[in-house]
């Protein structure tokens, strides 16, 4: 190992400072204005532990216990890329980009001995592209990273549980309701309906697109569930065209739906023995309740 | 029949459902259908989509537009290698199920849709084909 990477172990030793620069330089092209702050220190990182992985002699091994710095520069680098949004190719160039100053490096050092020349640049070409290879990995597994974290909070976001009033509770769907969904949704559900004593939930299917059999099946898990923590289900939203597909489909929701949620609303209320008035109406009826007296009164007079 | 689009895409995840139903829906929405032969497609599609999933261990669909005498539509075409479907007479009537669902994806998505096809071989797998014309 030591003989393909003399003349690279040499040139770290001697002038790490300048091949640090030039790099640098070098990455102005090709990344980012915004990261190219945090890239330089990066840079440097990475340097320092290049030259820990020369010194112990393990430039061939990316994977070795001397390469930890190193490593962990580019994992740092990939992973701050992939969160602001760099394509995959930026973040790779990050390493690539030094190909060039480090060939010129070993250039001036090898002199005339056009071998040793050969030889130093096969190594370190193999050597960087295996390294461009780790940050790529990183860089994807940052990607998914950020991809998981946001199927997560949009599992959560999109199963909300809402107070309308005492005893009555509406679980808005939104997109498609897979078991996964499904499960999430009836848990929430049922804790609410037993936290906040609901006597009926209204399952709002607005934002549901499509409601094949396998959706109906899983509204009609979580009604009968409902039922059995004793809350009534009235299911709201239903479109016409999705209406008139459940009826080909075969689909019978044995529950009782109501075109919109506020019709539901106004149902869930009416069942609780509560009801909504027109205040301008009823004070209207008082004042004409009053003046009708006053002029019975004047009359008298 | 005149073939105009063709697309082909594996089923093999849920999320596949997702994205067929995406694009059944483009293209429904592209040849003029009304809002319910939309639904309709889309959901007849989505139904034999988990069925390629649930029973035919993932397959491959191919959906296109298609033309014949002036007439558009959309056709969906499912192709698994599963275990193929043993009674056909029982798969098709409403209610019967091996699997747990509510035994009314294949009975239900014929009636959503203008022609129907089932072809199974048992132990080679099972080919579905959907269209839905524009009236």
């Amino acid at each position: 190992m030591a003989a393909q990477h003399g003349v690279l172990t040499k040139i770290l030793a001697k002038s790490q400072g300048d091949l640090l620069d030039a790099w640098v330089k070098e990455q102005k092209g090709v990344l980012k204005v915004s990261s190219q702050g945090e890239a330089a220190e990066h840079s440097r990182k990475f340097i320092d532990g290049l030259r820990a992985a020369a010194e112990a002699d393990q430039l061939g091994d990316i994977n070795g216990g001397a390469w930890a710095q190193a490593r962990q520069a580019l994992t740092d680098i990939s992973s701050d890329q992939a969160l602001k949004g760099a394509t995959p190719g930026e973040t790779a160039m990050f390493v690539f980009s030094l190909k060039g100053p480090l060939f010129a490096a070993l250039a001036k050092e090898a002199g005339k001995d056009t071998d040793a020349f050969a030889r130093e640049v096969w190594a370190s070409t193999v050597m960087l592209d295996k390294l461009g290879l780790y940050t790529m990995e990183v860089f994807q597994k940052s990607r998914e990273e950020v991809i998981r974290r946001q199927q997560e909070e949009l599992l959560e976001l999109s199963t909300p549980v809402v107070q309308l009033w005492s005893g009555i509770l509406a679980l808005p769907l939104i997109g498609t309701l897979d078991s996964g969904r499904t499960q999430v949704v009836m848990e929430s559900l049922l804790q609410e309906i037993v936290k906040r004593e609901a006597e009926i939930a209204i399952i709002d299917i607005t934002g549901v697109p499509t409601v094949d059999t396998m959706v109906a099946q899983h509204l009609l898990k979580t009604v009968s569930a409902a039922r059995l923590m004793g809350a009534d289900c009235i299911i709201s939203g239903i479109r016409p065209q999705i209406a008139q597909t459940m009826v080909h489909l075969g689909v019978e929701l044995n529950v009782v739906s109501k075109a919109n949620m506020a019709d539901a609303f106004a149902l869930a209320l009416r069942s609780t023995n509560r009801k909504v008035v027109d205040r301008t109406a009823k004070d209207k009826e008082a004042a004409a309740i009053k003046a009708a007296a006053a002029s019975a009164a004047a009359g008298e007079d | 029949m005149n073939v105009e689009k063709t697309l082909t895409f594996p089923v093999k995840i849920g999320e596949d459902v997702v994205r067929l139903r995406q694009v059944v829906r483009a293209e429904a929405i592209a040849i003029g259908l009304s809002l319910v032969d939309q639904t309709k497609v889309i959901t007849a599609a989505s139904e034999i989509a988990r069925n390629t999933i649930d029973y035919g261990k993932g397959g491959d669909v191919t959906i296109e537009v298609v033309n014949t005498s002036g007439r558009r539509g959309v056709k969906v075409v499912f192709a698994d290698n599963g275990p193929g479907i043993v009674d056909m007479e029982k798969a098709l009537t409403d209610g019967y199920t091996t699997g747990g669902g509510l035994g009314l994806g294949l009975s239900g998505a014929k009636r959503l849709v203008n022609e129907f096809d089932v072809k199974s071989t048992v132990g080679h797998g099972t080919v579905v084909t959907l269209i839905r014309w524009k009236a």
